[in-house]
């Protein structure tokens, strides 16, 4: 069972950045739930395999104002994949600082190595006027700005600043299988 | 939040029109954009007076914005109509039917955040099958207006989006890669009637042109 964490503010975003994501994974027979970031409890957290936390819209911060909702993270153990905002969420619980960088649109990116099926030039969508440099993570793909793709150094943590939803939906799948 | 919304006419505006109002934002204005250029990687190429007649049967305020239609010039006209909404009606979001292009969503998301204004997308990345039973289970009564893909001809001008229509462009999409609800620019539509409208429209003339798999149909409805 996958949890689909929610980070949108505004209901009528979670059509854009989170529903895609349900789709893929329904699309694909995998069980999933999908709750907002304040409402995350202990039973679900016991109760699922993997986590994915959503992106959300380029203006809606409050995710990052309230990242103490987020503090069950350091003591998670299960895979997570956080998308964009998902991703900031990763870096700021640990350590790690939000600094400006904006892409609005398809660039490319290059991967140093693997990661969850992606390498070399990579085509990918982007939408942020953030990101973050955190150094409990390696960095496995960066742009001309900032990096785009980290893996905790330890545990099972994946951060994509891009969209896999729209461009690389195979990569949330290649998430669910690890 | 207030909204304005990019306005075509076609389905995919129509029904973003409707989910915003179903989300509870309150809709300011409306926005369409008449372009010269029927090529447009932007816009459609709507009929003003049929816009202005949907507008007016869902009492909304309408911008009207004309361009010539040039890459990425036609975005300076974009955003000033976005600007006017926003200065004009109070705008604080922009909504848009985008559905697959990431050219189209992301030069608007791309003006939104110069300017300041939140930007919805609301059928972003939807299955095209499922937006054209969302249609149909919501009520929407929808024409085609344009074709412009092989084999599409002059009999599909005029069709229904029904559960028939969709059958067909399923077995269209499995044997020639035709986008279920058009999103390649296989076809253009038109709606007739919503749960937005205060009554249906009907097509009082039409006028049809073209040839071989490109064919259009001017309406005028009442």
């Amino acid at each position: 069972m996958i949890l689909i964490i929610k980070l949108c503010k505004q209901k009528m975003h979670n059509l854009e950045f989170v529903k895609p994501i349900r789709d893929i994974l329904k699309k694909n027979y995998i069980k999933y739930i999908t709750i907002f970031y304040k409402e995350v409890n202990k039973k679900i957290l016991l109760d699922v395999d993997k986590v994915i936390i959503s992106g959300t819209s380029l203006f809606d911060n409050d995710f990052a104002k309230n990242s103490s909702y987020f503090h069950w993270i350091k003591k998670f153990k299960k895979p997570i994949l956080g998308i964009c905002g998902g991703f900031q969420i990763l870096g700021l619980i640990y350590n790690g600082n939000r600094i400006k960088s904006k892409k609005i649109g398809l660039s490319k990116i290059k991967f140093y190595k693997e990661f969850l099926g992606l390498e070399g030039e990579i085509e990918v969508y982007e939408l942020h006027n953030y990101s973050i440099h955190s150094n409990d993570y390696e960095i496995y793909a960066i742009s001309d700005k900032c990096p785009e793709a980290i893996k905790h150094k330890n545990l099972p943590f994946y951060g994509v600043l891009f969209h896999p939803e729209v461009r690389n939906k195979d990569m949330i799948i290649n998430f669910t299988n690890l | 939040m207030k909204c304005a919304v990019l306005f075509s006419g076609g389905k995919d505006s129509v029904y973003a029109t409707y989910l915003t109002k179903k989300f509870q934002h309150k809709i300011c204005c409306l926005i369409t954009i008449i372009s010269e250029n029927p090529s447009s990687f932007m816009f459609h190429t709507p009929s003003i007076s049929q816009v202005k007649k949907q507008v007016e049967i869902m009492n909304y305020q309408l911008i009207i914005q004309n361009t010539k239609g040039e890459k990425e010039k036609e975005l300076i006209d974009l955003k000033k109509a976005i600007n006017n909404a926003k200065n004009i009606y109070g705008a604080e979001a922009v909504v848009t039917g985008a559905v697959e292009s990431a050219y189209q969503a992301s030069r608007v998301q791309s003006i939104c955040n110069k300017l300041c204004l939140e930007c919805f997308n609301p059928l972003w990345q939807k299955d095209q099958v499922e937006l054209l039973y969302d249609l149909i289970k919501n009520n929407f009564e929808i024409i085609i207006t344009g074709v412009f893909a092989y084999p599409l001809n002059e009999s599909w001008l005029g069709k229904k989006i029904n559960s028939e229509f969709v059958k067909r462009v399923i077995k269209l999409n499995e044997e020639y890669q035709i986008n279920p609800a058009g999103e390649g620019g296989e076809f253009e539509s038109f709606v007739l009637n919503c749960p937005l409208f205060k009554h249906k429209l009907n097509v009082i003339n039409k006028k049809i042109s073209g040839k071989n798999h490109s064919w259009k149909m001017d309406v005028e409805v009442t």
